[in-house]
């Protein structure tokens, strides 16, 4: 039989995101305990994110800073998905994941103003952190690389023989390097617990995934490999949650690895000095008016599950607090030491 | 007490912009997220969205003025419970300054010539009995001596398993370690580069071959950016234990693209480590310390010198330390350093020149970061004068950096300035003729050594 790829239809094991909106009835499909840790954490990576950004435009924070701001939804979703012992792995923009994975907002912050509490001890910056005890394995500054070493990563749980999975995330800019495409190709051939995790927010810096991809539907970019893949609502927490953990399923069962495209949005420009020019305000406010994934959910808790607006406002209060202390912590620690310097070059 | 909205920066060098244009008016309720004003600098246009949130109280700077530096404060805030008379407790005279960067300490640490101090024990004594071996078999021992020692350290690369090596250097190791520990790769040296590193971050001990390292420059963004720096960027949170090995530099009539010496390149990086040994013991003692180092080691062989065989101390445990040279051919009248195939055309020039009375001394380098300084300068100080062998390019060579390093070290020491041997500087050329002289030769070696020894 002749199979002819066919460039209208996705692989079999390709599916299309059918709702774009919160489907109705998503408060049942989690209970209001882990619905309020949802909120909680995207409300936190948000809180965390916008301090990140004033305290730039003070002149606190330096170099390249990307933020998560409209991204929550995704690692939140993911990481409920996957257990202690599982580990994960991004590019630059990863203060979310961090967040998301539990690590100390101080330490991240911190890193981010370049002092000595921060998780590189002030060395790596935002682009670059780590932390063992978390499974987090950075904090990628180069687009496209850390795919083949989240690959690795997944090759050692497979050869430790752990029951362990790695999640790889990358965006619908990586998507075309060369690297990534030389990983599946491994990953797929050596069945690797890892799920590459597509978060497709359509702009690749300025330019639109339109402009950069000749296919824009990037779940199936994994079906020359055999590599199976799945179109998200990555604005809709319940969503990511619910489709990470059949990919992490299928990972751990030893059947190798899953393709996830989370659609998801940035509000915010690519870096810090961003102006934008290259969307319409039209566009973002759209999507933050009608896909908002903190606002999806706020609207989920207080009308389907019945929770009291009083109990999100103690969580609004309690996340800013964490943040404020964050921001305080990172200003206040010093500088590293001159002779920091020359440390941690050679182990 | 109300809070400050202060003029941001949109970039570390912006000081100061024009507020464009306000999108709030005063007694507005302002949300986290909610775009409150514009703002201009000659390069962008960018929205001030709120953090906090409140009624705004109070619009400092009206919307059209230039020049208004970052970090004034542009409007007040009203918090929950506050009213309009909160704001009057406000100074907003003086804007805060905008914070300067840190200013840089004179005390630099180490000047760079001493670069990072890594501690080298040294090599021990052997007078046991030895073993004549191919630097080929000295190598596959060392692996599977080290991969019989610890379960994490595994082999990957093109045709390391079932075809038994392109050089046969793996030859037998994948029916004694099996297809889990000695895996055959895609020819996708980006990618294998990098499922290595990654393997090494989680604790695995990886030798990723290359076929040659004129492939590594597929890798070489993990090898520089990935294995490298990321000790150093994870504050000392993540090792790479890795070692990249294979054959470097020029084999016999390959041409352009398959016979270039990385040496210098990878010698520039620090987080990295760099050998390349000569003879069967070092290649055997060194590939061993480099397995076991933690850190991400470039081990450079020759194509050529794999089918020469050399005394190996008979023992399973012969290790050879890293950053340690070794004097070769002891000698009073000029210091001739080399290292991996020319350390045995260095040995040949000796020999010529003693025939003529002069008598070199010999030291192979056998590690490039750390370069052993200390035994050159020593040895400069005896003859007072140097010339450094390499097969590479002389552009900021192996040989620049030594003479270098002697300026900086032995200046004093120096009765004539340190001549370089080096390849032409030209691709690589296919015909035997324009390759023999592309090459560095012998009487190259003598020749250099007699002009600084003015005996030309």
């Amino acid at each position: 039989m002749s199979t002819k790829p066919s460039k209208a239809s996705p692989s079999r094991g390709a599916k299309k995101a059918s709702a774009r909106r919160a489907a109705p009835g998503i408060g049942s499909a989690a209970s209001p305990e882990e619905l309020l840790t949802y909120y909680r954490g995207m409300l936190e990576i948000r809180r965390f994110e916008e301090k990140a950004g004033q305290m730039y435009g003070m002149g606190l924070i330096g170099g390249f800073c990307h933020l998560y701001i409209g991204q929550e939804a995704v690692v939140i979703g993911m990481q409920a998905a996957i257990k202690e012992g599982d580990t994960l792995l991004t590019s630059y923009r990863d203060h979310g994941h961090m967040l998301a994975c539990g690590m100390d907002p101080k330490g991240v912050m911190a890193e981010l103003t370049g002092r000595r509490g921060g998780y590189s001890k002030g060395k790596g910056g935002s682009m670059h952190m780590f932390s063992h005890d978390k499974g987090f394995y950075g904090g990628h500054g180069i687009v496209g690389a850390q795919v083949p070493i989240g690959t690795g990563i997944a090759f050692a749980h497979k050869y430790k023989e752990e029951d362990a999975v790695c999640l790889t995330y990358l965006g619908d800019g990586a998507i075309n390097q060369g690297q990534v495409y030389e990983a599946f190709n491994m990953a797929s051939l050596w069945h690797l617990p890892v799920i590459y995790v597509i978060e497709n927010n359509k702009y690749g810096m300025g330019t639109s995934i339109e402009r950069a991809s000749a296919r824009t539907d990037l779940y199936y970019r994994g079906q020359a490999y055999g590599i199976p893949g799945e179109q998200v609502d990555g604005m809709d927490v319940v969503a990511v949650k619910a489709a990470g953990a059949k990919a992490v399923a299928h990972a751990r069962a030893g059947k190798g690895p899953y393709i996830l495209e989370m659609l998801t949005y940035r509000y915010r420009g690519h870096s810090m000095s961003d102006p934008a020019k290259y969307r319409t305000k039209e566009e973002v406010q759209k999507v933050r008016q009608e896909r908002d994934p903190i606002e999806r959910l706020r609207g989920v808790l207080l009308e389907e599950v019945g929770i009291e607006e009083a109990k999100l406002k103690d969580i609004d209060r309690d996340v800013k607090r964490i943040v404020s202390e964050a921001a305080e912590f990172a200003q206040n620690s010093p500088e590293p030491e001159v002779s920091e310097l020359f440390t941690d070059i050679y182990a | 007490m109300p809070i400050e909205i202060l003029m941001p920066a949109l970039s570390p060098t912006m000081t100061e912009g024009k507020l464009a244009k306000w999108h709030v008016k005063e007694g507005d309720q302002i949300a986290s997220g909610d775009v409150l004003a514009e703002i201009e600098t000659d390069k962008a246009t960018m929205e001030v969205e709120a953090v906090d949130e409140g009624k705004l109280g109070k619009i400092l700077i009206a919307e059209g003025t230039d020049n208004v530096a970052v970090n004034a404060p542009i409007a007040l805030l009203l918090e929950e419970g506050e009213d309009a008379k909160a704001l009057d407790t406000v100074s907003t005279a003086t804007p805060s300054p905008r914070v300067s960067p840190p200013a840089i300490s004179a005390d630099r640490g180490p000047a760079p010539a001493a670069a990072v101090a890594v501690t080298v024990t040294a090599e021990a004594e052997w007078d046991g009995p030895t073993v004549k071996m191919t630097v080929r078999d000295a190598l596959r021992d060392a692996m599977a001596e080290e991969m019989r020692r610890d379960p994490d350290v595994f082999l990957m690369g093109e045709e390391v398993a079932e075809y038994q090596g392109a050089y046969k250097i793996s030859q037998g190791l994948l029916d004694e370690f099996g297809a889990k520990r000695v895996i055959d790769t895609p020819i996708t040296e980006h990618g294998f580069g990098g499922v290595g590193v990654g393997a090494a971050f989680y604790g695995l001990k990886p030798i990723v071959e290359f076929m040659t390292f004129n492939f590594a420059m597929q890798a070489i963004d993990h090898i520089v950016n990935s294995a490298a720096k990321t000790r150093y960027m994870s504050g000392g949170q993540v090792n790479s234990p890795i070692v990249f090995r294979g054959p470097n530099g020029a084999a016999a009539r390959v041409a352009a693209q398959h016979s270039q010496c990385y040496a210098s390149w990878y010698m520039h990086v620090p987080g990295l480590k760099v050998v390349a040994p000569w003879s069967a013991a070092d290649a055997k003692g060194l590939l061993k310390s480099a397995i076991r180092d933690p850190n991400p080691i470039i081990f450079l062989e020759n194509e050529v010198l794999y089918g020469q065989s050399f005394e190996v101390p008979e023992t399973d445990d012969w290790t050879v330390p890293i950053g340690k040279a070794k004097i070769v051919r002891p000698g009073k009248d000029v210091t001739i350093t080399a290292f991996s195939i020319m350390v045995g055309k260095a040995l040949e020039a000796a020999e010529a020149l003693a025939a003529e009375g002069i008598e070199a001394e010999v030291i192979d380098l056998r590690s490039l970061r750390p370069l052993d300084t200390a035994t050159v300068v020593e040895s400069v100080k005896k003859t007072n004068r140097l010339v450094s062998a390499e097969e590479g390019w002389p552009s900021a060579g192996i040989g620049a950096e030594i003479a270098a390093l002697m300026m900086e070290h032995a200046f004093d020491w120096l009765d004539a300035p340190v001549k370089r041997v080096c390849g032409a500087d030209v691709p690589m050329p296919y015909a035997a003729n324009l390759e023999k002289l592309a090459l560095p030769q012998v009487a190259d070696i003598t020749d250099a050594a007699k002009q600084v020894c003015y005996a030309g």
